[in-house]
């Protein structure tokens, strides 16, 4: 096939969406972290940090970090080993990206012909990486993961990073065993690696989500893989790599400034695509119950009207309610003239913003505007698309953050103990359990 | 009584503990854990929404301040008399009592004054007062008092974090006259015998 410039433009963009749409999810969870822990533990957390008044819940506090994070020393100590130690961020970081490579995050567009000077219509996947590999990548770039943490903690030249590199690389070998088993059992069940095929598959009813895949065979694949993600990702309880008390902080105690917030925003964007590869393997990826891509371009009025209509009063809701923040007792101990009192005549001002635009969204759709344009159905199964991973992917990100304020943190005999002697025997189980199932299916018509 | 004896029996080195397979699962557990902390965020994110207050117990700091106890030790001031001249007479009680020797005081004479000997500087070194509070106890004047609440002593330099005289007459003047019932008031009522205003017999 020959090579366009529009070829070169739409994979130049699909990378360039791919790691915006990791990387502008991190800053979301390191704030969500932050408020989450507070509110777990009855605190009010971040709130001083703002832009000219406005404090977001503490959202601006990010910024600040970041501008701490790049003006503090990069301090590089005389005994690292120089050239692995530079390296191990960069593989970290990179690999957490290169992951999401292969995930679809909205089905198939087509640019019709005509557009852009195209000849004939042209169809182009939502996914960086159209390969056949497909998940078989994900385990492979997942596992080279380890390499950064491995790398980091050896080259740190330093008794506690080479502990928490040694743990970190004992606990991937033993958790990868089981994601693999976990999903080769999925891979039975849909009899394909594709992502974006099994993303196809999991559309239209609910029920063909991965979890309700072969019986329980589904639901067990997903705790198995959901707990592997965790190992993977070193959080909570898995998180023995960096043990405060007894590593100081693992693999990362050496370094300082970008390189230690590449490790920071790696172990973040690790979140993501780990949530991301679950939601497309277990919960239908960009699907929504019950509504496939083909039934979105057929009602694309139908769509906008319900967005606006369900969209407006809520956000008018919103906007009702930071209205009413003014009465709260804290504004009324600040000073006249201070400069937060804008805080919620602007949240009133975005949510009623946002109302009014749902609302326009709702005449758009009557108007039938959208449906006229040649791309708009494209456009608009696109964005809704790409919306429903993000919010699996939160939810998935939030589940993270919630078990790591709940549960304390594995030892280390208990940590190789459910690994080797709890997850994989139920995971070669879950598999040939899985083969059954998918041999006895010509029996059970009503699993597909 | 049979609660105790049973518990005095038990062997201090137990066996461990043999878990159920639900248990060993830790999914039961984990999700237990689960609820109860979605349980305290919800609660949290909801009074945040519904009450005028939120219901956690953090005093936000710079913005809202908590008010001291009214014996808390604060910075120092140095009380007046009614002609607006200050109570000590430069006898150096307070200097001799310091167990950081932090107040250095210069004595001066005041010819038109039934009371000559009066401090013309009385400095103290906020860094190196341990706040103590013996110059209090030692005053046989009532002149210096800790009784300001104030706990926010910060300057840019070593010489700002030295209070001058000035400093401490001023530093409540403009709550003075509420301020010197207060204390008077509560002196009185408390131990035994104490008044300010009567001379001290030592």
């Amino acid at each position: 096939m020959e090579l366009t410039w529009i070829d070169v433009i739409v994979t130049l963009l699909r990378c360039v969406f791919a790691v915006v749409f990791v990387m502008n999810i991190v800053p979301l969870l390191i704030w969500a972290e932050r408020k989450g822990a507070a509110y777990i533990q009855d605190r009010p957390g971040p709130n001083r940090a703002h832009i000219l008044g406005i404090r977001a819940a503490g959202l601006v506090h990010t910024l600040p970090d970041v501008v701490k994070l790049i003006t503090k020393e990069d301090i590089i100590p005389d005994h690292v080993e120089r050239r692995f130690w530079f390296i191990a961020p960069v593989i970290a970081m990179s690999i957490a990206l290169m992951t999401f490579a292969v995930v679809p995050w909205g089905d198939q567009i087509l640019l019709p012909a005509g557009l852009f000077g195209l000849e004939q219509a042209k169809a182009v996947n939502l996914m960086v990486a159209d390969i056949d590999g497909g998940l078989l990548y994900v385990l492979a770039v997942g596992s080279v993961g380890v390499y950064g943490i491995m790398l980091a903690g050896w080259a740190s030249n330093n008794k506690f990073s080479l502990l928490g590199g040694l743990r970190s690389s004992a606990q991937m070998v033993s958790y990868e065993l089981s994601m693999g088993l976990a999903v080769v059992a999925m891979f039975l069940c849909y009899g394909s690696v594709q992502l974006d095929e099994i993303v196809i598959k999991q559309s239209g009813n609910i029920l063909n989500w991965g979890v309700f895949q072969g019986g329980l065979v589904g639901l067990i694949a997903f705790v198995l893989f959901w707990t592997s993600v965790f190992a993977e990702t070193n959080r909570t309880p898995f998180d023995l790599p960096e043990g405060e008390a007894e590593l100081v902080a693992g693999y990362h105690v050496e370094y300082s400034s970008l390189r230690f917030a590449l490790f920071f925003m790696a172990e973040y964007a690790h979140m993501v695509v780990g949530s991301a590869v679950t939601a497309t393997l277990f919960f239908g990826g960009y699907n929504l119950p019950f509504i496939t891509g083909a039934m979105i371009r057929q009602n694309v009025d139908l769509v906008l009207i319900v967005l606006g209509v369900l969209g407006a009063p809520a956000f008018f809701l919103f906007a009702a309610i930071a209205w009413g923040r003014r009465q709260r007792a804290f504004y009324k101990v600040l000073k006249a003239d201070d400069i937060r009192h804008r805080e919620p005549i602007f949240f009133t001002v975005v949510w009623g913003a946002l109302g009014l635009g749902h609302l326009a969204i709702a005449g758009l759709g009557v108007a039938k505007v959208v449906s006229g344009f040649a791309l708009g159905p494209e456009i608009v199964a696109f964005l809704i698309h790409t919306n429903v991973l993000v919010a699996k992917v939160l939810i998935g990100c939030w589940i993270m953050i919630w078990a790591r304020w709940t549960l304390p943190r594995f030892r280390y005999d208990q940590l190789m103990n459910l690994g080797w002697k709890m997850m994989l025997p139920v995971a070669v189980a879950n598999v040939m359990f899985a083969g059954v199932m998918v041999a006895l299916r010509p029996y059970f018509p009503w699993n597909s | 009584m049979e609660a105790m004896s049973t518990s005095s029996e038990k062997p201090l080195a137990s066996k461990p503990r043999d878990f159920g397979f639900l248990q060993k699962l830790y999914l039961k557990e984990i999700l237990a854990g689960l609820v109860i902390t979605i349980r305290h965020l919800v609660t949290n994110m909801w009074n945040n929404l519904r009450k005028q207050d939120a219901a956690w117990r953090t005093v936000e700091y710079p913005d809202v301040k908590k008010p001291m106890p009214e014996r808390y030790k604060g910075a120092h001031r140095l009380t007046t008399r009614p002609d607006g001249k200050v109570k000590c007479v430069a006898c150096m009680c307070c200097a001799q009592a310091c167990p950081a020797r932090c107040i250095t005081i210069e004595a001066g004479e005041d010819d038109g004054d039934a009371i000559e000997k009066f401090p013309v500087e009385f400095q103290i070194d906020m860094l190196r007062c341990i706040y103590c509070g013996f110059c209090v106890e030692a005053c046989p004047k009532d002149a210096i008092r800790m009784d300001t609440g104030i706990y926010e002593i910060n300057a840019f330099t070593r010489q700002d974090m030295v209070h001058n005289k000035a400093y401490m007459v001023d530093l409540m003047s403009d709550l003075k006259p509420e301020a010197e019932d207060f204390y008077r008031e509560n002196r009185q009522s408390g131990p035994a015998g104490f008044n300010p205003d009567e001379k001290q017999v030592i």
